[in-house]
């Protein structure tokens, strides 16, 4: 409590932007803006009501997907984390992503109605 | 001969030269072929007793819809609305129903005919049970692998082949939810273990595929959508969080969820209802969780604490909002609901009047896994001593399906994969210990240490073990071939000589009205039998084994126990053709209406407490009689009627000295013997008398009055106005 919250947070920004590589800086842009998306849907629900709410979920659950989809990718090919994931080369986890992001997407499109 | 045992030495090193890897996998391959046959095999008891045939009610109703879906067509399947059910209501099979397994037989059939070997649907259905088990033993020992050894794990697939606990809901015949449903859980279970030890997406993928096949399946998802946050949530109390946990779980929720609603007869519940919400909750704390634990892997611990207490007071805040908003749209998802299932089984008829419904007692659990039940607390405790992440899982799946299967009998079937698994882990530990060599272990005891066991006790124990693997298995096979095979629609009693004696009379009862009625006719029974009757006579019924409607299941109860003209009241507002009843007086059979009577009372009673009332049929004394001494309400009601209409005349036994029209269910001579029926006819009554089929009668065209209330117009007295001309 004796540091300010700015402070900190700034403090932490700061270390963000030295020590995180290029490739995990690329992931979190991509995490910013699949979190924008799934925000304006949830607005927009709230503004005009849930009817169809398929649609919504359908949208909604895609944006969330694909974040925590983005985020495990984030983490498997972090190579701090290396010593976790001995089965998962960098390349499995991105294929996997993409394996992972083929089913959701065939499962939106279903639910979308 | 130095040279012959040269040979001899390199033929049988030739033969013996594969890897001892290969020579492993081999005998797993064998071993778990072995477990599938003897499965399969250890099924068929009732296919060889008897024929081919669905058994039991509820496996009726899902090959009728196997043949719909077969005949039809997927999206006629999934879009019928069946009007020949629950007459004059209908009812939306495709949304009310889970489609997984007709969906399965209907796509092995379609499979096989495309090769062009043709199978009957019904042979398909009849089969699949079996066929699944084997892939059931199979997913077990996956499963059991990745918790201990191989050597548990093919132990694990042998006793989940041949245990009574799973075949008793799996027999060739019994077509049913559970057949297909207990292999999907499995297979979810080892794609969830596997997901957790890999932290690989694609393991995690998968066991979101097995997870919807699952959902498709059976309604006991449930379980796994609840056991799975639940060691998400006790391995974050001990500790044990890691990275690989986090990718696991988040993706199959998120996958999962989407996957699961588009089942139709799921649909919204996974977001909406109490059982999913633990997930949910699991979810956003594993979030919060490993944002925290990011936040505090680059932060030192004061700028942590100041973040944390921002952290913690805005979620605080957002959580506050959201109540107050959930409470002014007045959507709360209804925790207390689980809470008023317990409520509701005991006070609501229909749900306590199901025989598997009831509390489990001790005899079951011995009958269903024999020496399983007493060993596989030794194999929970070896898996809580040498603990890791998967042993955590296979905890609490054990803890919380032993409180489930002592709930109630039905839930039996999730204990006894859980009770094979540890068992085995269990019974491989012991082996381990005693079969194997000491001098060939990685760190032997020494020479003439006292640490080393004697040969004497090893051969002792194991030998011990051995007996009892083997008494298992012989009770296995015995309580299969004596209390899990009979097909329920054919009965079987066998004379002093041996020979057996087959009662068809359901089936007869249900040709009967299949050719000598009319298409359209309407048929009402009590709800036991109306799968059958939809499935074998192919007519319309009122009231079925699904009991979604319980008015109109009391107003069945109503007409069956009110006096004879009421009954037509209602029969005639339903528009009831036939009215078909099971009367076991002549046989002893002891499944009969009149003595399922009482509950269709008190089902009519809840509805309808001021015409029926469940004391009436009572007598005096309390007992419920059905000869002289019974209350007049009973012996008036339809059912008794229709129950023994022309039974005072009939000679049941070959002993004279029984009077005619003795009960031999009910060990009674009936009281009323002089049966009139007034609006039904007799129409059919089968061999034995155990179906009785009676018509309902139109009404009169014109309504015959008595003498004496006729209204005869009196005489006129004739006066002519004509003028007399004399």
């Amino acid at each position: 409590m004796s540091l300010s919250v700015i402070a900190v947070i700034s403090r932490f920004l700061e270390e963000y932007r030295s020590s995180t590589s290029n490739k995990l800086k690329v992931i979190d842009a991509y995490l910013l803006y699949i979190l924008l998306t799934g925000a304006f849907q949830f607005l927009y629900c709230l503004l005009v009501g849930t009817f169809p709410f398929n649609s919504f979920l359908s949208g909604f659950i895609s944006s969330v997907g694909s974040f925590i989809l983005a985020v495990c990718l984030r983490i498997q090919i972090n190579p701090q984390n290396k010593g976790d994931f001995l089965s998962v080369s960098p390349e499995r986890a991105f294929a996997d992503f993409l394996f992972a992001h083929t089913v959701l997407h065939l499962v939106v499109v279903n639910f979308i109605g | 001969m130095h040279t012959a045992h040269v040979f001899k030495e390199g033929v049988l090193d030739i033969f013996f030269s594969g890897t001892p890897a290969g020579w492993q996998s081999l005998l797993s391959f064998t071993i778990l072929f072995l477990a599938w046959l003897a499965g399969f095999s250890s099924r068929l008891f009732a296919v060889i007793r008897f024929e081919s045939i669905i058994h039991e009610f509820d496996p009726w109703f899902n090959y009728r819809s196997t043949h719909h879906l077969s005949t039809n067509g997927f999206y006629e399947f999934l879009n019928w609305f069946d009007e020949r059910a629950w007459y004059p209501l209908g009812r939306i099979v495709g949304g009310t129903v889970y489609p997984g397994l007709m969906v399965t037989a209907g796509l092995i059939h379609y499979l096989l005919n495309l090769l062009n070997v043709t199978v009957h649907i019904r042979d398909v259905c009849v089969f699949l049970a079996p066929i699944f088990s084997g892939l059931t033993a199979i997913s077990t020992f996956l499963l059991t692998r990745e918790l201990w050894n191989q050597g548990a794990g093919l132990l694990a697939a042998c006793f989940i082949a041949i245990v009574p606990g799973y075949i008793s809901r799996s027999v060739a015949g019994s077509f049913d939810n559970e057949g297909i449903a207990i292999f999907a859980l499995q297979f979810t279970y080892y794609l969830w273990v596997k997901s957790v030890k890999t932290g690989s997406v694609f393991w995690t993928i998968g066991c979101c595929l097995s997870y919807f096949y699952m959902v498709s399946a059976w309604g006991g998802y449930v379980f796994i959508i609840n056991l799975i946050p639940l060691h998400v949530f006790v391995l974050l109390l001990m500790q044990r969080y890691s990275r690989r946990l986090y990718i696991a779980y988040s993706t199959f929720y998120i996958v999962g969820l989407v996957l699961s609603m588009q089942i139709p007869f799921v649909g919204f519940q996974p977001i909406r209802t109490s059982e999913h919400m633990a997930a949910a909750g699991v979810f956003a704390l594993l979030q919060a969780y490993a944002f925290l634990q990011y936040l505090k892997d680059r932060l030192t611990k004061q700028e942590f604490q100041t973040l944390f207490f921002l952290g913690v007071s805005l979620a605080a805040g957002v959580v506050f909002l959201t109540v107050i908003y959930l409470t002014y749209t007045g959507e709360t998802p209804n925790l207390p609901d689980s809470v008023c299932f317990r409520y509701a089984k005991i006070h609501i008829p229909i749900i306590a009047s199901v025989s598997e419904h009831q509390p489990t007692t001790w005899v079951s659990f011995f009958f269903d896994l024999h020496i399983l039940v007493c060993t596989f607390p030794a194999g929970l405790w070896f898996c809580i001593k040498n603990i890791n992440d998967e042993r955590v899982f296979v905890a609490l799946y054990a803890i919380s399906a032993v409180y489930f299967a002592g709930v109630m009998v039905r839930l039996m079937l999730t204990l006894t994969p859980v009770v094979c698994m540890l068992s085995a882990i269990a019974f491989s530990s012991v082996f381990e210990h005693y079969l194997g060599d000491d001098m060939k272990r990685e760190n032997p005891p020494a020479e003439d240490s006292k640490e080393g066991l004697g040969p004497n006790i090893k051969s002792i124990v194991t030998m011990l073990m051995l007996m009892l693997l083997m008494m298992f298995a012989v009770h296995c096979t015995w309580v299969t071939s004596n209390a899990y095979s009979s097909p329920s629609v054919v009965l079987a009693s066998y004379n002093h000589d041996g020979s057996r004696n087959i009662l068809d009379d359901f089936r007869e009862a249900y040709y009967w009205l299949r050719q000598n009625t009319d298409e359209h006719a309407r048929v009402m029974s009590w709800w036991d039998y109306g799968y059958q009757i939809a499935g074998m006579a192919n007519r319309t019924t009122l009231v079925d084994n699904n009991t979604w409607n319980n008015s109109h299941i009391a107003l069945v109860g109503k007409a069956m126990s009110s006096n004879e003209s009421a009954a037509y009241e209602i029969m005639k507002s339903l528009d009831v053709d036939y009215v078909l009843i099971i009367f076991g007086g002549v046989i002893g059979y002891s499944g009969d209406d009149i003595n399922k009577f009482l509950w269709m009372v008190r089902i009519a009673e809840g509805e309808h407490p001021k015409d029926i009332r469940e004391s009436d049929y009572f007598t005096p004394q309390g007992e419920f009689r059905v000869d002289k001494a019974g209350s007049p309400t009973l012996l008036n009601c339809l059912m008794y009627k229709m129950s023994y209409y022309r039974f005072g005349e009939m000679q049941v036994t070959l002993d004279f000295r029984t009077p005619p029209g003795f009960d031999r269910t009910r060990n009674a001579e009936i009281g009323n013997k002089d049966i009139r029926l007034k609006h039904l006819e007799e129409a059919f009554t089968s061999e034995h008398w155990l179906v009785r089929i009676y018509r309902v009668k139109k009404q009169e065209n014109r309504q015959a009055l008595d003498h004496k209330l006729r209204n005869v117009a009196a005489k006129q007295k004739y006066t002519s106005k004509k003028v007399c001309i004399a």
